[in-house]
């Protein structure tokens, strides 16, 4: 895939990423409406094991919060690829140590 | 879909992080052997889409929001072993950095998302795919395959998601399992939307990434 092309797709991807931390539904989803519904939502509350750097998708210390989630959109994205993209290389390392 | 800390039981999410912890590792294995060089950076693309999709909640049947699985995009494009290491990517990710989806739940959400939404949901894809024809099966039938694979990987997660829940006794298998499986059916339409356009436009950018055939 040549650099151009790879580029033009990640720029579509952190855009939509970005367009969603604005224009995404407030809603809950399937399974928070269906707890809210049924009655366990709150069995999660208080309950997180870990604590993450940009809960919710939004990106802690920003007063404007169109700014913080957009940010948050970026990052994630662009985060993501090199990750995937990462261990995919580290996968067929196996090619150079051994067969 | 994703599950957060506190829904699932201690033997529930113990249980699910061991069988996906073992799945990942024989995907990694087996990936080692049968990944093509070519398809990394795809691997990163979707990886990057999927995220950025599933930031997208759109509203669905008022009151509630879904947003893309795209664990058959992901298979079909990549294959399945692939895919649903993208998924798991995609997953850990969203759990680490951005709080979505417990810590604990982690191999549960795998396990529903990347397990059955995404070989599951191309197991479908595969087996439709076979009665339509197979190699011969033409275009309508290919998108048509497409569409029901992704549909029913939603359906899919969501069920595998409600057992799970039950068996924690967090809620009644009887009143979880018909609300979580008929919320998403409707959400599975708009996965089977976006599915079926995202690889139209792949294959008519691509068109060689999608005539591979390759099995794994």
């Amino acid at each position: 895939m040549n650099k151009k092309y790879l580029l033009g797709i990640m720029i579509f991807c952190i855009l939509l990423g970005v367009t969603a931390s604005f224009l995404a539904s407030e809603y809950p989803d399937g399974l928070e409406w269906v707890a809210g519904q049924i009655g366990f939502l709150t069995a999660g509350e208080g309950k997180e094991a870990i604590s993450s750097p940009l809960p919710d998708y939004v990106f802690p210390g920003i007063e404007n919060r169109f700014i913080a989630g957009a940010l948050a959109a970026i990052l994630g994205t662009v985060i993501t690829f090199f990750i995937a993209l990462l261990l995919g290389k580290l996968i067929i390392k196996r090619n150079r140590t051994g067969e | 879909m994703h599950i957060p800390d506190g829904f699932l039981s201690t033997p529930v999410w113990t249980s699910s992080a061991v069988i996906s912890t073992a799945y990942i590792t024989f995907v990694i294995k087996r990936l080692k052997k049968v990944l093509q060089e070519k398809l990394i950076p795809m691997m990163g693309v979707l990886g990057a889409f999927i995220f950025a999709a599933q930031m997208f909640n759109f509203p669905v049947a008022g009151g509630t929001s879904g947003h893309l699985l795209g664990g058959v995009l992901a298979a079909v494009v990549i294959g399945p072993l692939a895919g649903s290491f993208v998924l798991t990517t995609v997953l850990v990710i969203q759990c680490l950095i951005f709080q979505d989806g417990g810590f604990t739940a982690l191999g549960a959400n795998v396990f529903n998302l990347a397990i059955v939404g995404t070989l599951g949901g191309y197991a479908v894809y595969a087996l439709l795919l076979k009665l339509l024809g197979g190699k011969s099966a033409g275009k309508t039938a290919l998108y048509i395959c497409y569409g029901i694979a992704a549909w029913f990987s939603v359906v899919m997660a969501s069920a595998s998601c409600s057992v799970m829940l039950a068996l924690s006794k967090t809620a009644p298998i009887k009143i979880v399992l018909p609300a979580m499986v008929g919320i998403h059916m409707i959400i599975g339409l708009g996965e089977a939307v976006i599915t079926i356009f995202a690889l139209a436009a792949i294959r008519h950018a691509r068109p060689d990434l999608l005539e591979r055939r390759q099995a794994l």
